[in-house]
């Protein structure tokens, strides 16, 4: 049996996205930058993409920027953010100290340019971040806030409305990264009130190297990028449109499906907890009812994350740790010590993600392999 | 990162050799910590300064299982002389070899051998020249071996 269990690493292409972009392939060859009918169909199908995304999410078309993915749409927001309010003397920035790396990293290289960064704590248990540290973390001098929505390690869901109302208060603009909530949770930009937001197409059966930055009108975006006057000055380079359109039918079947797919992957996601629970010396990291629906992480005592994903591997299934060696440092995944977890327990993570792909026999198989490996690793460890 | 990793370390890694512990052992060796993610413990049965058996422990990711069970299955029923001249590069080329990263595990390896080889000694009285197993107590702390990538 070969079994799928690290959606949110990535998922595999639906059946609508890979038409989509087959069609496009096949048919539609222009550069929507071309004048000439070739060109405009592609620019057609790229506006109706855009459409579709901006249905998606509550906003207008003109809000929505196609990028290279859900990376590159976090690099440019938070970039954006900083330097607008650098204009207005403003050098705080605030996030999260369990945001992905590629928040931290761009936060890391601002801070060089003379930016000061607030890291918010999390809750132990939850994963959560507190209001409380967010109203006293926003000072004068704050420029940007970015809190991500949905922690791709622990599933974690950020109270990102709340937050959003904390800043529109003290007028300061906001950016979620989204990535691993759009088309799993109910994500509407208007509803959250942010002011930018970032989301890949490959979280959720769209294709890989494609994403969106969804900027408020006014919110003043800086390009990464120059040498065109694509996505409306602030992205150059000719539009992706196979993975666009393929991203656009991905995000329209995922967010129509939520209410559909969620319970189900949600009740799968609860069982998995549940028998895992009743293991010996484990713990769930993150919120057990404020996660994501198709995230399950746990740390085991007494062994190590990058066998257990590899002894998993042998037995066909794909599942993910935040283990040092799984992640190229002496150090655990950040998001686990941000939980306050000592490093050799955080070394035994173990994160499995469904999809609406994932079935009750996948879950019966992984029940029924995952406990004896934990035994086993357990039986030859010196520290159990 | 990503990287791959032998046939011989993932047939080590799945099927360990010489896993467990001895009652009352000779010597015992162990070596890391589970801060820095992985731990190596070695038991030995010496008869007539020949290493008859033995048996590990280990904590830690496939490439520190797998030197675990090489280094022992290279030491085993060989003279005590024989395991002190192991070296973590013979080791590592048993395995057909290891990703730079995981240098450290094959370290890990000689060095849980050499000090239950000095548990040995320092149990049954028997003198030996300090310079064998120089500079072991302050392994623990392997960072320098880890590259940056």
């Amino acid at each position: 049996m070969r079994v799928y269990f690290d959606n949110a690493a990535t998922t595999p292409v639906s059946e609508t996205a890979k038409k989509a972009m087959l069609r496009i392939l096949e048919d539609v060859p222009g550069n929507p930058s071309s004048l000439h009918t070739f060109g405009q169909e592609a620019a057609r199908e790229l506006a109706l993409a855009r459409e579709k995304c901006a249905l998606a999410l509550g906003c207008t078309p003109k809000e929505i920027y196609f990028t290279s993915g859900g990376s590159e749409a976090d690099n440019q927001a938070i970039r954006s953010g900083a330097y607008a309010g650098a204009k207005k003397g403003k050098h705080r920035l605030i996030s999260t100290a369990i945001e992905h790396h590629a928040v931290l990293h761009t936060l890391d290289a601002l801070k060089a340019e003379g930016f000061e960064v607030v890291l918010l704590p999390v809750d132990p248990d939850s994963g959560i971040i507190s209001l409380q540290d967010l109203e006293n973390a926003l000072t004068p001098d704050t420029a940007f806030v970015t809190i991500m929505l949905a922690n791709n390690e622990i599933g974690s869901i950020q109270p990102v409305k709340e937050a959003a109302a904390i800043c529109k208060k003290h007028g300061v603009p906001i950016h979620t990264d989204a990535v691993q909530a759009v088309g799993h949770i109910a994500v509407n930009v208007k509803d959250l009130g942010v002011d930018a937001l970032s989301l890949s197409g490959h979280k959720f059966h769209g294709p890989k190297g494609v994403g969106v930055l969804y900027a408020k009108t006014g919110f003043p975006l800086t390009p990464l990028i120059q040498g065109g006057t694509q996505e409306r000055n602030r992205r150059a380079g000719t539009e992706n449109i196979p993975g666009i359109v393929g991203m656009a039918a991905a995000i329209e079947e995922a967010v129509g499906e939520i209410e559909n797919e969620m319970p189900h992957i949600c009740a799968m996601r609860d069982r998995i907890i549940h028998e895992l629970s009743a293991l010996d010396k484990c713990r769930l990291n993150g919120d057990p009812v404020l996660r994501l629906p198709n995230n399950v992480n746990f740390c085991f005592e007494g062994l190590e994350g990058e066998s257990l994903l590899l002894l998993l591997d042998a037995k066909g299934i794909a599942a993910s740790s935040g283990s040092a060696c799984t992640s190229g440092s002496l150090d655990p995944s950040h998001v686990l010590l941000a939980l306050g977890l000592p490093h050799e327990i955080a070394h035994g993570s173990l994160r499995i993600t469904l999809s609406r792909y994932t079935t009750e026999e996948e879950v019966d198989y992984l029940l029924e392999v995952l406990p004896p490996i934990v035994a086993q690793l357990r039986e030859m460890s010196p520290v159990w | 990162m990503a990287f791959a990793y032998t046939e011989k370390v993932m047939d080590h890694f799945i099927n360990p050799r010489n896993v467990g512990e001895i009652d009352n052992p000779d010597g015992v060796g162990e070596v890391g910590n589970a801060k820095c993610g992985d731990i190596m413990k070695v038991f030995l049965r010496v008869e007539e300064g020949i290493l008859t058996d033995v048996k590990f422990k280990t904590f830690g990711c496939a490439s520190a299982i797998a030197t675990s069970s090489m280094a022992t299955e290279m030491i085993k029923g060989k003279p005590i002389a024989e395991a002190l001249a192991l070296t973590n590069k013979a080791v590592a080329e048993a395995l057909d070899g290891l990703p730079p990263v995981k240098m450290h595990c094959s370290v890990l390896a000689e060095d849980a051998v050499k000090m239950a080889i000095k548990n040995y000694y320092d149990t049954h009285g028997i003198n030996y020249d300090a310079a064998l197993f120089a500079g072991l107590e302050e392994e623990d702390d392997h960072g320098d071996l880890i590259m940056e990538d």
